[in-house]
């Protein structure tokens, strides 16, 4: 590799380059910054990222490949690129106030945020499962660390050993899966994988449970059943902020890998991985969903909620060995992707605004009467809960209309029949916040932070508009899968 | 920004301009509120009613036809597309008709946050005026969920003591069904091609047993809205808890919806399926009748009565609707009118008492006629309107339904068996029963609770709330032929394809 190829490769993924140096140098800089000046070093970080999504759009252009093939630049990494940056400048808001509330504000905060979008970056170009275990690497570890962010709260410190111990698990699946497809394949690019099977060289066998090993690491990161038990409790315990960005950030990341490496090396091996997928999907809706039911408190009822969602997603997956039908539902996939994640967005900074210290406010009982006090919080949380009941006019509608139909396409009747009675079950646990928030008397206290009330305006705006108008960014995930084939 | 300027668009969205306007008031502001609450449902009114002079009734087709391109990307052909026809126009019609006279009622009735109360109830009226005139499955199927929500929090935050269990109970029954609806109309947009109503309806030709579940799947949501026996447990609760508005809207408006989607999807779209169906759901529809009917007469509470009584009548109208000929469907268009305008005047009238006397319990009324004569005239005119009384507009109603279903009855007919039609009659009588038993608890007899002699008569403002209502109940009872003439075309041209449909299966 020459020079010139390592200056035409960095400049290929330059967001990421300007990115990662940005967060480097924001390390040094923010050591001459004085303690009282903070919001400085949550500015620098936002900035860092504005400027990256600048880059990202304006040299959006057509396919290449970098590095020897090693990532690749193409719609679909730009479209998650776009999605990871907005998710993080929407984490810096939402966690600005927080921090400080509950004087947990520390600048390694922000530059830890930064790596981990970088590793998410990362993963959404990976053309080989060498770049997928790196950028897995990349964007969890500055995860395990963010959410033990509150310790000493014990929490906290129990919500970040519990993920980085399954996370290390996870890790393990991950690299043995790629040992196993090497050893299958005498690769790991994901388009040598694909050539390998075409030529008959490769051991399908040892291919296949390779890819099922996979799966399994991937589906950790992006928990879904039976891989969610540290969800939870994670959940729970992390830093609100940190919650509301890994529920996003971190599935958005393992579901790019999933449907990148699935629907471009293994289609050959879907036979036997569709009736996986199919289960995995269908498992992860039903526990998802029954489970919330029970849930008082509101971090856990989002963390059920989100191993939930997780299912809806991984209904794209299974019918990604149908060429004409995969594309479509790829682009589902990254559709409703968004979807979650603005209502999330939105959900947790109502969340994280009626949040008091020691983990109180985080009961339902602490929504009574909230329709009252602060009829707008209220107005927005309801358009949250109905996006993700899938209730129109809502941008959640939307995504599972798109999903269902690439799933009926496939011709998975069963699987949407169970997709849309989970979604009924949702309802119940939806519509309870709703009961709380308008049909119960009490006396809830919202603290205000102008960047989380802006954080939940425009998502709650962008949930019903882009709802209404969803065939411009429908558009643009169509778009973007199109070189995936 | 012409197309915003569209009859059937303006109409549709114009009470969002009066939700706009709430949103700058103060909650305090409650007068304020009514007011424009009402105005702006009068202007939307004004607006239907300058959609019903364009209406061309000779022209079978669907008319004021609006069409935008909405989602056409990857595939997909989604069109804002809406549409009026003899099918609907009645029924936009009552909406918006009903609308304003339930916001009148709520006058004294809804003190508290009056503000949020206007918002959701103008909601809700561009959520059923979509639903009558959408012309694309994915339009109409956003408009159709859409109205879940604002009936949810009327129910829920202005209802009775049971309010939030009736709201949740009511949004979860009517999403299991609309849910296997919006896996239909998928179906139909990936393997037809198109969501536009029209366009289907012209293409036909889906195959007879594909025809039964799309058939199913359309008919467990409309089924469950109408609602049909055994799948009408929500109804109960939901009225008894419902703000009196609420009701009146529930059933004046909210249940139509269910039997509107049958006439406009089901019997249209899958007309084979609906052939070879119609004695089953004839068959729900007379055991409906006849069991509502039994169980309003076992209710000692005025509003349960009332409620299960909306059992019974829609059972009429399903029945007239599948009896697949010219005189069912035209009577059960109808009667969906009638019923709208007698059970909404019901609630009305339950809910001027409960305001007085704070109970709807039968036993605790008497002698009302001597307190209370006004009430007690206008009360008896809508309960004989509501048991089918001739002269008064229940009657033609029930009459052209009962003659198609008995005409369908024919060897040939859709309904194959003159039992239908006989049995239903039966239902006639015991809405006599129930209705008269009724009114002989509240009104006749002597005075004998004390503190029913004090209760003063309905005031001028509550008389103007029912005096449009009686109106057209002796207008329709009297001289029907113009609401006839409306739809005639179009149930004519309706009648003709479920023929050729039929003709083809043989």
């Amino acid at each position: 590799m020459t020079l010139q190829d390592v200056f035409q490769s960095t400049l290929a993924i330059l967001p990421l380059a300007v990115l990662v140096l940005w967060t480097t140098l924001l390390i040094l800089v923010d050591l001459f910054i004085p303690s009282h000046r903070k919001w400085l070093t949550a500015l620098l970080a936002a900035l860092g990222m504005v400027v990256s999504l600048v880059l990202l759009l304006v040299g959006a252009g057509q396919e290449q490949a970098a590095f020897n093939g090693m990532v690749v630049v193409d719609g679909f990494a730009i479209f998650l690129q776009a999605l990871f940056l907005i998710s993080g400048l929407a984490a810096i808001a939402l966690s600005y106030d927080y921090l400080i509330r509950m004087e947990i504000d520390r600048s390694e905060y922000y530059i830890l945020l930064m790596f981990s979008i970088a590793g998410m970056m990362l993963m959404s170009m990976a053309a080989d499962l060498i770049v997928v275990f790196l950028a897995l690497e990349l964007l969890s570890i500055p995860l395990y660390v963010l959410a033990g962010f509150a310790r000493p709260r014990i929490g906290s410190e129990e919500a970040a050993m519990k993920y980085f111990l399954l996370g290390a698990f996870a890790t393990g699946f991950v690299v043995y899966a790629v040992a196993l497809v090497f050893g299958a394949t005498t690769t790991t690019s994901l388009a040598g994988i694909v050539v390998a099977v075409d030529a008959g060289s490769a051991n399908l066998t040892l291919l296949t449970v390779g890819a099922a090993l996979l799966l399994v690491g991937l589906g950790f990161k992006v928990a879904a059943v039976p891989f969610h038990m540290w969800t939870p409790d994670v959940y729970e315990g992390s830093p609100s902020s940190v919650t509301a960005f890994m529920s996003v950030g971190a599935k958005a990341g393992g579901f790019a890998a999933l449907l990148r490496v699935f629907v471009t090396a293994f289609p050959a091996l879907s036979v036997d991985l569709t009736p996986i997928l199919w289960v995995l999907s269908a498992l992860t809706m039903i526990l998802g969903n029954v489970v919330a039911i029970s849930q008082r408190n509101i971090k856990r009822l989002l963390a059920y909620s989100s191993i939930a969602q997780a299912g809806y997603i991984l209904m794209a997956l299974v019918p990604y060995g149908q060429p004409q039908v995969s594309s479509n539902s790829v682009a589902a996939a990254l559709f409703y992707l968004v979807a979650y994640a603005v209502t999330s967005f939105g959900a947790w900074s109502v969340v994280i605004t009626l949040e008091r210290a020691e983990g109180r406010g985080l009961d339902l009982e602490n929504y009574a009467g909230l329709s009252r006090r602060y009829p707008l919080l209220a107005a927005a949380m309801t358009v949250f809960m109905l996006s993700f009941t899938g209730v129109p006019p809502t941008l959640g509608f939307v995504g599972k209309f798109y999903l269902f139909s690439t799933v009926i396409e496939g011709g998975f009747i069963g699987l949407a029949l169970i997709g849309v009675f989970t979604s009924l079950v949702s309802a119940y646990y939806y519509l309870r916040v709703v009961v709380y928030m308008y049909m119960r008397e009490g006396e809830p206290l919202a603290t205000s932070g102008r960047w989380i009330y802006l954080t939940a305006g425009v998502a709650a705006v962008a949930t019903v508009v882009l709802g209404i108008f969803s065939a411009p960014l429908f558009a643009w995930a169509s778009q973007a899968v199109l070189q995936l084939f | 920004m012409n197309f915003l300027l569209q009859p059937l668009i303006l109409v549709t969205f114009f009470p969002l301009v009066g939700v706009l306007v709430l949103l700058f008031l103060k909650p305090e502001q409650k007068t304020a509120a009514r007011w424009v609450a009402l105005t702006t449902s009068l202007v939307t009114f004004a607006i239907s009613v300058a959609v019903l002079v364009q209406f061309n009734p000779a022209d079978p087709a669907l008319q004021m036809w609006v069409n935008i391109p909405w989602i056409q990307v990857a595939g997909w052909n989604i069109s804002f597309s809406m549409g009026v026809d003899g099918l609907s126009i009645l029924l936009l019609m009552l909406t918006t008709f009903l609308t304003p006279i339930a916001i009148l009622s709520t006058w004294t009735a809804v003190e508290d946050r009056v503000k949020d109360f206007m918002v959701f109830f103008l909601l809700l009226e561009v959520g059923m005026v979509g639903v009558f005139l959408a012309q694309d499955l994915f339009l109409f199927y956003i408009f159709w969920e859409f109205t879940l929500v604002p009936m949810y929090f009327l129910i829920g935050i202005w209802g009775g003591p049971q309010r939030m269990y009736a709201a949740v109970k009511f949004f979860l029954y009517t999403m299991a069904g609309s849910i296997l609806m919006l896996l239909a109309i998928l179906w139909l947009g990936i393997y037809e091609g198109t969501f536009s109503v029209p366009a289907l309806v012209a293409k036909g030709g889906i195959p007879a047993d594909i025809q039964f579940w799309l058939f199913l799947a359309f008919a467990a949501a409309f089924a469950i809205k109408v609602p049909m026996w055994p799948l009408h447990s929500w109804l109960p609760d939901a009225h008894v808890e419902a703000p009196t508005a609420g009701s009146v809207i529930l059933a004046g408006v909210l249940l139509k919806m269910g039997t509107y989607g049958f006439l406009r999807f089901n019997i249209p779209l899958f007309p084979q399926a609906a052939v070879q169906l119609a004695p089953w759901i004839a068959g729900l529809a007379v055991i409906g009748i006849l069991y509502g009917a039994m169980v309003s007469y076992a209710q000692r509470d005025v509003k349960k009565l009332v409620a299960y009584s909306s059992v019974s009548h829609l059972g009429f109208v399903m029945l007239g609707l599948f009896a697949l000929n010219s005189q069912g469907i035209q009577g059960g268009i109808l009667q969906m009118v009638n019923h709208g305008l007698s059970t909404g005047a019901l609630f009305l009238l339950v809910g001027m008492i409960y305001e007085r006397r704070h109970t709807r319990d039968m036993d605790a009324f008497g002698g009302l006629w001597k307190v209370m004569p006004i009430y007690a005239v206008l009360t008896l005119i809508v309960a004989l309107s509501s048991m089918g009384l001739p002269g008064l507009n229940g009657f033609v109603g029930e009459f052209t339904i009962l003659l198609g279903a008995w005409d369908a009855g024919q060897a040939g007919g859709a309904l194959t068996t003159y039992w239908f039609a006989a049995l239903a009659a039966i239902g006639v009588i015991l809405a006599a029963v129930y209705i008269l038993f009724m009114f002989q608890k509240l009104f006749l007899g002597p005075v004998d609770k004390e503190e029913n002699r004090s209760l003063r008569d309905i005031n001028w403002r509550e008389i103007a709330i029912l005096v449009p209502l009686l109106v057209f109940i002796f207008w329709i009872g009297l001289y029907p032929d113009p609401f006839f003439r409306l739809m005639g075309p179009t149930v004519d041209k309706l009648v003709v394809a479920i023929q050729t449909a039929a003709v083809a299966m043989h």
